[in-house]
Order: structure tokens, then C-alpha cells, then sequence
């Protein structure tokens, strides 16, 4: 009997330091298992392994707390030169990063090596939604701004909440902090809430929605992309003149001080996970859109996107 | 019938050799995990994560392991709570109320016996629920906005005082000291956090294992330090375990209304098991009166929350698979599991899908028989795990622990805040006040600010919104009535017996 309790603490043990030893790379999801990060990393690692990028397959740590910010201050702190981690990250990253939600920490204090795909943001309404129209939606909050609240996945000042104040201050409105926004558990939970009728439209990722869309319980309003999603007959919001783009990248990010040479390669190692087939299938059954940036590229679009992240959250509020 | 051929197709797909062998070894593990304090559920089912990957299980062969771990660990967290006093997850918080008087007494194999029944009871009869109910439940959900889930947990709130028979003041005091460290990190409608000491680690708010191992686990091993060692309340004999017919039949009712009651708890997004759990007990002692003597070992006591918790399991997975929306920590794991393997939860699934619907259901009964088997005539094997002796066990039982805190973040601090809640948890023992209201202060404290804030988000600050529909308003007032009854009613009931005294 001893035995078995004894066996039972060996097996947790293994469970918790298996990291350390068995493995050349590991990847951090900053989160529980299930959410978008962990997906990031899982998929990344197992593919990196597939095509051959790597030697041993890369193990995967998840490290919750603090919206990411747990993973950020311990790579930044206490593994700043480790050569052999990469991090996911997300539109959430830079979110939190801008809004100083990571207890002080910077963009600049990690790399970010690229993104290499996308989850396009959408709006959405019930289907017996009076709102035909991404227009029909925005001339109603520019009427009476309390007439229509969102629902999203994230939680105040998150990335689901900046998507339609972005598109309404494209629109020509500007009294951003009228719009009502609820923060829930999840995509899937701001649509429930759409559909029963508490708030009156829903602002998330296409991957959340899918589902939903079949079932002909919504109606995407537009997507929040370049052009249209590839497969589904919607409308961006550029087509009905409201000029913004909202994608919720995958990716990943590496400690800063790692050599340039060592930053390269992630760059290309990422690069070929990108180019592989299996991502592309990846990518067709899990809604994303391709999106690709690497390297010096994508790190200077990042600083652009937290540049407009801070303004647009210094306006409503989230930070002084 | 349309669902006996569905049923058929999923016994189809899941009664063969090898997802049996899957099924019986998942509810092993289940049950062990579930009985150690500090590995839950949501744990269990998110270690073997790579496990089946790297088995390369298919999607059905892979969610009859994953489900049976969930129903093993959803089983097995009563055991540790009956045997020892420390709750082995959050769901099994409520057993300890009657199941350890009862160990107390002598009869600790009645109690797991009876648990074990209840368990069965309560996690079959979700899976018929949702067999035949979960097109039409997935509904509900739509009709629970913040105003509903506000009075929901209002009500769960106002039953709080009676949680603890001998003194109400200090079971009310011990639930607002869990509504305050509730208060700890993000706040729900800035962002902005709160309370945290500009501390990373507390953004996320305080975890329920973590008070829960501290409060519970830990501060046991003080008592026992204390004492060196002489009167530790933990290393209770089971002998001979029989099957109490009599005292299962007498739970008939409890059983089925616990299991209906916890089912429905479970279909809420967020309520979950520990919700359901919480509401049954309450439920049944109310209904049994004073003269039920719950909280002092009785059958029903044990019955309840355990029909309950278990219902609430099966009840989580309707809006998972019709909605995508997880009811608990645990089914949030199994959704990412079935993105994974490319199954997109969503009202199409059932007709999109049935074969792994079906075959999950399927799997679903397979392993709740298993565990019914493991959990009666089996059951001294996990009371053997943990009949050693106490000076051995209560410390091996804390590094688990440990070991299971730290996997939820990989973080030090987490350990400290154990060791704290250790500290508080000795303290409020020595000073007679309950520490279980605590634990439901942290559980449903954070969950009640934020749909009341949603709430008057909504509704521009009218607090008229909260009555804006008729189940709010029938929760709101069952919550009152709930709250003010007891405090009339008792000088009632009372009168009579203090004169018999």
C-alpha cells in the first residue's frame, strides 16, 4: 500500500520535472490548457518536429497567471539568454503589453519572432437582429450609444473590446467610452448571450463563431479583415467603407537576449512551419486565416500595433 | 426509437476490447487523482492530454479515456473527504460535512458505500438527461443572462448562514473572510487590479485548490504537529465494508432529487459542480429540517452532494457539446481536447457528428458501471492507498498536494499562499469557526460580482434590471425567503425542544 502512494508521488514528480531534462526546446503557453496559446504551442511543436526542424520533439509547459503576464516576467526575468524556448503569443501580448496589464514590463524586453496565422475578428448579431448591415449596427450606437451593448470573450480593454471601438471611431464616432461592452467566459458564451438577447451584438474571432453560423442561429455583421475569409460569403468591413483590420495572430515570441543568428533561425524554423502542409491543414480545420510575418518585419509591425493599442486605451480609459 | 439506434451506434464504436481497457485504466486513474487533495478534475484530464496524443488514440478512443478520468476523479474526490477531512476537489467539498462524522463514527465504509451509490445514481441519470434532454437544454442557456445568474448566486449565497448548525454568526464571518480574499486581483469591469500589492501572481485572483489544500491539508498538518502526532483525526479504520441496503433505499429521494437538481446546476455555464453540489446539501437539509441531523454524519448528508456533484459532471458536458460553452474547469480542458482533434463543438455536432456524440454518451455509461464496480465491492483498495499511517501519510498527502499546486502554474508563490491559507485555516480551527463557507466565498463570490456588474452595465445602473425577467425574479425571491425563514421559523421549531431540554 505504501507502494502505490509512493508510486503515485514518483508519477506526479515525473509529471512535474520531466521538463528539464528530456527535451532540447520547450514552449511556454502562458495559459491553461485549451485556450488559443496552447494551441499555438502544441501545433507549432508538434509540426516543428514533424518536418524535422528540431531533433527531439519540443516539449510544451503551461504557465497560467496573470493573462500571460506570469510567462512574460519569468522569460524576462530569470531566462533572458536561454537560446531553446520559444513563447506563444497572441493580439493578446501586445494588448496587455500596451496597456502596461504585465506589472511594468515592455514590448522590447522580448523578441518577437513572427506570426503565422490568424484568427479574423468579426462582429456578429443574433439572426432576428433588426441590423442587416455593419452600418445599420454603427448608425444605431451613433443615434443612441446605449441602445446597443457587446458581448465578448475577453475582458474589459482586451482585444474583443477595442475591435468594434476601433470600427466605430473609423466610423466617425467618437464617444468611445459611451459603448457598453461585457467581458464573459469565451467566444461561445458572448454568443449565448447574444443570442438570448442580453446584449445585442458580439465581437470576437471567426473561430469562435463557426459553429454557430451552421446552425443558423447568427449573422456575421462583417469581418475585420483585408480581404474576404476565404470559404464564407461575408463582407469585410472595408467593403462597407469602414477602413479597419482586426486579426487575432498566432505566434511566438523569444527571450531578447539571445544572439542575433539565434534569432534568425526561429525566424526561418517558423518560416517553414509556415510553408508546411501541415499547417495549412491546421489552419482549414481550425478557421484560421494565413497571415504570415517574420522576423524584422514582424517585429516592427508589433510596435505599430502597440503604439495604436495604447492610444485607442488611453482614450477609453484603461490607462491614464 | 431514435435514440436506441443512435445509443446502439455508440456501443457500436465504444464497446470494444481495447476502449474497455481504456475505460477500466481511466477510471483507476481518475479515481486515485480525484482522491489525492490538490489534483482535481480539470488536472487529471490535463495531464493525460499528450498521453493520448502520443498514444495516437483516435477522437473516440481518446474521449473514452479523458471522460472516464473526469467521472473516476469526479468519484474518487469524495474519498479523501470522507477518510480524511480534506475534500479531494472542489466538487467533494460538501461530503466532508457528513461524510467524516460518519467515518468518525465507525462507519467509514457505509459512507463510501453510500457515496458511491449516490455517485452512480447521480452520474447515470445525467447521462440519460443528456441522452434525451441536451437539444432541448441547450435552450436554457439562452435564458440566463447576468440579472439570472446574479440571483442564482444570491441564492446559493443566502442559504450560506445554515451551513454550519452550531453557530451562524461565525459561519457568516467565515464566508465574508472568502468574499474578500474573492476580491483579490483583476477587477471584472476595468481590468484594473485590485488588491494584488501590484503582485503578478494575484492578477489571477486566488485558485480554489490553493485555499483549499491550505485550509484544509495543510493546517491538518499542524494539528497533527501539535499533538505529536497522538490525536490526529486522520488514519480511520475500515474494516469490513458491507452494502448498507436499508440506508441506500432510505436515500431514494435524495438521491433522485440531488441528481435533478445537480444536473441542471451543471448545464449553466459556470455554475458546475460545485454549485451543484452546494445546492443539494442545502436542498436536503432543509427539506429533512432539524430533526435530520445533517452535518452530524447521516446518510443523506453523504448522498446528496454526491448525487449532485456527479449529475452536475454530466450536466456540464450539455453545454459543452451543443454550444461549445465549457460548464466547468474540466470541461474547458475536454473542449480544447475536441478542437484538437478537429471536432468543432456547436449546436450542429449531435447531427454532424453523432458517431462521436454517441460514442462518447456510450462511453459515458461504459465507465460509470466501471466505476461503480471500482467504488462498492473495490473500495478498500483506495481506502488501503490511504490507511497508512497517519505520521507517513499526512505529509505524503501535503507533497502531492504541493505537486498538483504547482502544475496549475508552475509557480513558486502559489506554495506560499498554501502555506498561508495553512496558517488562516489553523487559526479559524482553533477559534471553532467553519473554514468550508470560506472556500464558498472564494468559489462564488468572484462569479456573483461580476454578473451583478454586467448587470448594471446593461442596464445603466437600474437596479430594476435584476427583476426584468421571471426567473431572476423567482431566484431573487426564493433567495430572500431562504435567508429569513430560518431566522422566523426558528423561534418556532426551537420553542418546543427547549422545553423538552
Amino acid at each position: 500500500m505504501k507502494k502505490t502512494l509512493l508510486g503515485a508521488i514518483a508519477t506526479s514528480a515525473l509529471f512535474a520535472f520531466s521538463g528539464t531534462a528530456a527535451y532540447a526546446t520547450e514552449c511556454i503557453a502562458p495559459a491553461n490548457p485549451g485556450g488559443g496559446w496552447d494551441f499555438t504551442c502544441r501545433q507549432i511543436s508538434k509540426i516543428l518536429f514533424d518536418i524535422g526542424e528540431v531533433d527531439a520533439p519540443v516539449q510544451v509547459t503551461n504557465m497560467a497567471g496573470a493573462g500571460g503576464g506570469l510567462a512574460f516576467s519569468t522569460v524576462v526575468n530569470e531566462r533572458s539568454d536561454d537560446n531553446d524556448l520559444i513563447i506563444a503569443a497572441s493580439s493578446a501580448t501586445t494588448t496587455r503589453l500596451a496597456q502596461n496589464a504585465y506589472g511594468g514590463a515592455t514590448a522590447d524586453q522580448v523578441r518577437f519572432v513572427g506570426a503565422i496565422a490568424a484568427d479574423p475578428g468579426v462582429i456578429v448579431v443574433a439572426a432576428d437582429s433588426p441590423y442587416e448591415t455593419l452600418n445599420d449596427l454603427v448608425d444605431a450606437i451613433k443615434a443612441d450609444p446605449g441602445s446597443v451593448a457587446f458581448a465578448g470573450g475577453s475582458a474589459v480593454g482586451g482585444f474583443d473590446h477595442l475591435k468594434p471601438l476601433q470600427v466605430l471611431k473609423a466610423a466617425g464616432f467618437d464617444e468611445i467610452t459611451a459603448v457598453k461592452y461585457i467581458g464573459v467566459d469565451g467566444g461561445a458564451d458572448a454568443i449565448t448571450q447574444t443570442v438570448g438577447g442580453f446584449t445585442q451584438a458580439m465581437t470576437g474571432d471567426m473561430s469562435e463563431i463557426v459553429g454557430f453560423l451552421d446552425a443558423g442561429e447568427i449573422r456575421i455583421l462583417a469581418t475585420l479583415t483585408e480581404e474576404r475569409v476565404p470559404g464564407f460569403d461575408i463582407p469585410t468591413a472595408i467593403e462597407q467603407g469602414i477602413d479597419v483590420v482586426a486579426v487575432n495572430w498566432r505566434g511566438l515570441y523569444v527571450p531578447k537576449d539571445i544572439s542575433d543568428e539565434e534569432f534568425e533561425a526561429w525566424g526561418a524554423k517558423l518560416q517553414a512551419v509556415a510553408d508546411s502542409a501541415e499547417w495549412q491543414q491546421v489552419m482549414a480545420d481550425n478557421g484560421l486565416a494565413p497571415f504570415t510575418k517574420v522576423g524584422g518585419d514582424f517585429q516592427s509591425w508589433v510596435d505599430d500595433v502597440v503604439a495604436q493599442t495604447e492610444e485607442l486605451s488611453r482614450e477609453i480609459g484603461v490607462i491614464q | 426509437m431514435d435514440i436506441l439506434a443512435n445509443l446502439s451506434l455508440g456501443f457500436g464504436i465504444a464497446l470494444s476490447p481495447y476502449t474497455l481497457m481504456l475505460a477500466v485504466i481511466g477510471c483507476f486513474i481518475g479515481t486515485i487523482v480525484g482522491a489525492l487533495p490538490g489534483l482535481g478534475p480539470s488536472n487529471g484530464v490535463a495531464i493525460m492530454i499528450p498521453l493520448t496524443f502520443s498514444l495516437g488514440l483516435d477522437a473516440v478512443a481518446a474521449l473514452v479515456l479523458l471522460t472516464s478520468i473526469y467521472y473516476g476523479a469526479m468519484y474518487g474526490g469524495r474519498i479523501s473527504s470522507i477518510l480524511l477531512n480534506i475534500p479531494g476537489d472542489e466538487p467533494a467539498l460538501m461530503t466532508t460535512l457528513d461524510g467524516y462524522p460518519m467515518a468518525k463514527a465507525g462507519r467509514a465504509g457505509d459512507a463510501l458505500v453510500i457515496s458511491g451509490f449516490a455517485s452512480f445514481i447521480g452520474a447515470f441519470l445525467a447521462t440519460i438527461g443528456l441522452m434525451v434532454l441536451a437539444p432541448l437544454l441547450s435552450r436554457v442557456a439562452y435564458q440566463f443572462g447576468p440579472a439570472e445568474y446574479f440571483a442564482l448566486y444570491l441564492l446559493a449565497f443566502s442559504t450560506l448562514g445554515g451551513i454550519s448548525s452550531n453557530n451562524q454568526a461565525k459561519a457568516a464571518l467565515a464566508s465574508c473572510i472568502g468574499l474578500m480574499i474573492a476580491m483579490i486581483g483583476l477587477d471584472p469591469n476595468s481590468g484594473l487590479p485590485r488588491m494584488t500589492g501590484g503582485n503578478l501572481h494575484l492578477y489571477d485572483g486566488v485558485d480554489f485548490l490553493v485555499a483549499i489544500v491550505g485550509l484544509f491539508a495543510v493546517s491538518e498538518i499542524f494539528f497533527f504537529i501539535e499533538s505529536h502526532g497522538k490525536s490526529s483525526a486522520v488514519g480511520i479504520k475500515v474494516d469490513k465494508v458491507t452494502v448498507p441496503w436499508a440506508e441506500i433505499w432510505s436515500t431514494r429521494w435524495t438521491m433522485l432529487r440531488s441528481s435533478a437538481l445537480g444536473f441542471f446546476a451543471g448545464v449553466l455555464p459556470g455554475a458546475g459542480a460545485s454549485l451543484g453540489s452546494f445546492m443539494t446539501y442545502m436542498m436536503e437539509k432543509s427539506i429533512a429540517g432539524e430533526k435530520g441531523g445533517f452535518g452530524t454524519g447521516v446518510a443523506k448528508g453523504v448522498a446528496a452532494p454526491e448525487a449532485g456533484n456527479n449529475a452536475a459532471a454530466g450536466g456540464a458536458l450539455v453545454p459543452m457539446l451543443t454550444l461549445g460553452v465549457p460548464g466547468s474547469g474540466t470541461t474547458a480542458v475536454l473542449l480544447a481536447v475536441l478542437v484538437t482533434l478537429n471536432i468543432t463543438p456547436g449546436p450542429m455536432l449531435f447531427t454532424e457528428r453523432p458517431e462521436v456524440v454517441w460514442g462518447l454518451i456510450a462511453s459515458l455509461l461504459i465507465a460509470n458501471f466501471v466505476l461503480l464496480a471500482m467504488n462498492v465491492p473495490m473500495v478498500k483498495i483506495f481506502v488501503k492507498i490511504l490507511s497508512v499511517p497517519p505520521a507517513l501519510l499526512l505529509p505524503g498527502v501535503t507533497m502531492v498536494s504541493f505537486v498538483g499546486i504547482y502544475s496549475l502554474t508552475g509557480s513558486y508563490f502559489d506554495l506560499l499562499l498554501v502555506v498561508a491559507f495553512g496558517v488562516l485555516g489553523y487559526v479559524l480551527r482553533k477559534l471553532d469557526i467553519p473554514t468550508v463557507p470560506v472556500i464558498l466565498g472564494i468559489l462564488l463570490g468572484h462569479q456573483m460580482e461580476k454578473q451583478l456588474r454586467d448587470a448594471m452595465v446593461l442596464s445603466d445602473g437600474e437596479w430594476q434590471y435584476l427583476f426584468s425577467s421571471g426567473i431572476s425574479t423567482g431566484l431573487i425571491i426564493a433567495s430572500i425567503l431562504g435567508f429569513l425563514a430560518p431566522i422566523f421559523l426558528r423561534r418556532i421549531l426551537t420553542k418546543p425542544q427547549a422545553v423538552s431540554d
